[in-house]
């Protein structure tokens, strides 16, 4: 391994060169390291979470959720910095106060996508941003796919969250079964366009996903404590009790609950602040 | 003879000069009169024949003074003809004195009414003139001003009058022609609690509003409800906003005084000075006719960049200045602004078919409404599609009982404004910490609150009130964070 420029270069025969990578089909001769994590944070129990760039509110959410207890659970999260369910798990697993890695099809030095810069520096600040291409390589499309392997090699685990019929998400999940790493996939609608590709998963047999404790198991972690419990005024634990059953806009709560529109909005920014909600396009769901 | 122009919404002292002098019969009109002015030549000299009067074979000038000025429009036809027949000695010149004069002639000598009548008259009030001779139809509108309006139907009326053999007859001030309201009322509106909730809010304290969901969810109906629980405008407001109609001819007739507040719903396609006024006049535009009123943006990012980037300005001090080369003018513009935007370029967001757009549509369309614009909206409010089953819900409260709470709480707002509770404070300051929340954020929330927090009829901005106004906050989704 040498520094030079503010990276770091790992090959095959360095002590650091993670063995689940060594050991895929064509592993990455090189790898380019920037950010202030340990190589090492490679070799630790890795899960990658991946899925579509144009994800629903319901991916975001379960993205965002699985980055940050598994990361609290101690794993290191990797996905591609790409839109959507990427940049959702890198900001969860932020979230869960825990490592994360984004492999990169270009160069380190290039943030792509731009408007993900700052999550990238957020990134490098306790993980890495790694990739098989030389500082300077400019995105280009085929190379994804390439860089889809490496997530997968990387990983024991591979979680795929949302994904259309034909997404890049089961090119990484393709690979990851060729290797014969475990492969869970989120249950979706059946009416949703960007659950088609995952609920075919399940079909084929990949296991289903339906706690983050499924995935702390197979990667033989514990699960973090649960934090506090906070006191909620009557009105938000109402709240509350009709949003465990299902998420809900404002009016579908003042039909269940009996309260009045303003009482609602405020319960619900009640759980809102104290993390128990959250809210997108005007449904609230159990963060 | 004294007649007065418009620049802008502002009244300029025209004096009309007529001189015959001996030669080849002609008629010129000086002092930078534009076509439509230039064509009263060929109405004058109608009107004078039709009216059974004399039309001088003489050289005939007229002039406009002060001639820098540039005078549009056919507004001056009654006073040049005059004019003209006191130059002729048709008419006692001393008795126009104190008489100014508007209006444009048709050929066979009728008076017919022009837009700006009431700005006209208000300049002939500042001025000390008492008298107005104008069309019969502009008769209440001159009477708004505080001058005595002469309505004539004819120029042989104004003729007999100036003579001394004709008086007109007054016309009714007291019947104030109020029009029935026609607003559509919200208890038509089924369900939309949120949504009515926060058009309340909005009513009460004055706050722009921008509803968000997917296509057919009521948002536009919602919106248009918004005037109908507004409290009638004070005099003051009304004859501010009559003047900017009345400058524009957009005052219906038998209305003279535009009592309630107004509503404008501009297309998206609409251009700069359509909405933000212009032409070479300048005339206002959509922004000053919504005045002390409503302003609706139907499909708000589908507008122009700059149209939008363009509304800035007024929302911030209520104004709108439009230069031009030959001319500045400044049109009020203080309007509340309701939008409705769908949640994505598709308008799938939000419903449950889901969303087909690319990542970068999406990118590109939220990237449209800058931040600052966004930042002008005190009250956001999700529309997802309502579940069938609460769209049958009745007895639906109506426009006229918000609009007492309205009134009831404009006046806690003016007289005793809610104060905020120490607790309420802990709250905002919490928020601030925990959700993306700018520092015009935090005011917005503020005076958000204090809005709920008088339309509870209470002394003090409790935690409730607090936690309420900060649902109302712009969604992370919309800034594309």
């Amino acid at each position: 391994m040498k520094a030079e420029r503010g990276y770091r270069v790992l090959t095959r025969r360095s002590a650091d060169y993670p063995a689940l990578l060594d050991a895929i089909h064509d592993p990455p001769k090189r790898l380019y390291l920037r950010g202030d994590g340990s190589p090492r944070l490679l070799s630790c129990p890795v899960v990658a979470i991946v899925g579509t760039r144009s994800c629903s509110p319901y991916g975001a959410q379960v993205a965002r959720r699985l980055g940050r207890e598994l990361a609290a659970a101690g794993a290191v999260v990797v996905s591609g910095l790409a839109r959507g369910i990427d940049a959702e798990a890198h900001r969860g697993a932020l979230e869960g106060e825990g490592a994360t890695v984004a492999v990169l099809g270009c160069g380190i030095d290039r943030d792509y996508p731009r408007a993900h810069s700052a999550l990238a520096q957020r990134i490098a600040a306790g993980g890495l941003l790694i990739s098989e291409y030389e500082p300077g390589t400019e995105p280009a499309p085929w190379r994804f796919p390439a860089r889809n392997r490496i997530i997968a090699g990387l990983a024991r685990v591979t979680i795929i969250v949302e994904a259309r019929a034909r997404s890049g998400a089961l090119i990484t999940a393709d690979f990851a079964l060729e290797e014969g790493r475990e492969v869970f996939a989120v249950p979706g609608e059946i009416t949703s366009a960007l659950s088609r590709g995952t609920n075919e998963l399940l079909r084929l047999g990949a296991a289903p996903l339906v706690e983050p404790e499924d995935v702390i198991d197979a990667l033989g972690l514990e699960k973090a404590p649960a934090p506090r419990a906070i006191r909620l005024s009557e009105e938000a634990s109402r709240v509350r009790e009709l949003l465990a059953d299902r998420s809900a806009s404002v009016d579908d709560l003042v039909g269940k609950s009996g309260l009045a529109a303003d009482a609602v909005a405020a319960a619900l920014v009640e759980l809102e602040l104290t993390g128990e909600a959250v809210c997108a396009e005007g449904v609230y769901r159990l963060h | 003879m004294l007649t007065y122009a418009l620049v802008g919404l502002e009244p300029r002292r025209v004096e009309v000069e007529a001189h015959l002098q001996k030669g080849v019969p002609s008629f010129a009109i000086v002092g930078l009169a534009d076509r439509a002015c230039q064509e009263a030549k060929e109405r004058v000299r109608s009107g004078i024949v039709s009216a059974e009067l004399e039309w001088p074979l003489r050289r005939i000038t007229v002039n406009l003074a002060p001639a820098e000025l540039r005078k549009e429009g056919s507004g001056f036809d009654l006073t040049i003809a005059l004019a003209i027949l006191a130059a002729s000695h048709q008419i006692p010149a001393a008795s126009l004195r104190e008489h100014a004069a508007v209006g444009e002639l048709a050929l066979d000598g009728r008076v017919r009414p022009v837009g700006g009548a009431l700005v006209v008259a208000e300049g002939a009030r500042r001025a000390g003139i008492e008298f107005v001779l104008c069309a019969a139809e502009s008769a209440r509108e001159v009477a708004l001003a505080g001058v005595d309006p002469v309505p004539v139907h004819h120029l042989a009326e104004a003729v007999a009058y100036i003579r001394g053999d004709w008086l007109p007859e007054p016309p009714p001030l007291t019947a104030n022609g109020r029009v029935p309201f026609t607003c559509p009322d919200l208890a038509e509106v089924k369900g939309q609690r949120r949504g009515r909730r926060a058009l309340e809010i909005a009513a009460a304290g004055r706050h722009n509003l921008l509803l968000a969901g997917p296509p057919g969810t009521g948002k536009t109906m919602l919106a248009r409800r918004l005037p109908g629980i507004l409290p009638p405008l004070v005099r003051e407001e009304a004859l501010e906003v009559t003047r900017i109609h009345s400058v524009v001819g957009l005052l219906p007739s038998g209305q003279p005084l535009v009592a309630e507040p107004p509503f404008r719903a501009p297309h998206h396609s609409s251009s700069m000075p359509a909405i933000v006024g212009g032409g070479s006049g300048p005339t206002p535009g959509e922004a000053s006719l919504a005045h002390r009123g409503v302003l609706l943006l139907d499909e708000f990012p589908e507008f122009q960049r700059p149209v939008l980037e363009a509304l800035r300005q007024p929302l911030e001090d209520g104004v709108v200045s439009v230069a031009r080369a030959n001319g500045r003018a400044v049109f009020p513009a203080r309007f509340q602004l309701v939008a409705t935007m769908n949640l994505c370029p598709c308008g799938g967001r939000g419903d449950a078919a889901g969303c087909s757009c690319s990542a970068a549509r999406l990118a590109h369309f939220r990237e449209k409404l800058s931040r600052a614009l966004l930042d002008r909206f005190d009250l956001v409010v999700a529309m997802p599609r309502p579940r069938a089953a609460e769209l049958d819900g009745s007895g639906e409260e109506t426009s006229a009982l918000v609009r007492e709470r309205v009134q009831a709480a404009r006046e806690r707002l003016e007289t005793r404004p809610p104060r905020m509770s120490s607790e309420a404070r802990v709250l905002l300051t919490e928020a601030v910490e925990r959700l993306p929340l700018s520092g015009r954020g935090r005011a917005r929330v503020a005076r958000v609150a204090r809005t709920i927090a008088a339309l509870a009829g209470a002394e003090e901005i409790a935690r409730e009130h607090l936690a309420e106004a900060l649902s109302y906050r712009i969604p992370p989704e919309l800034t594309g964070t």
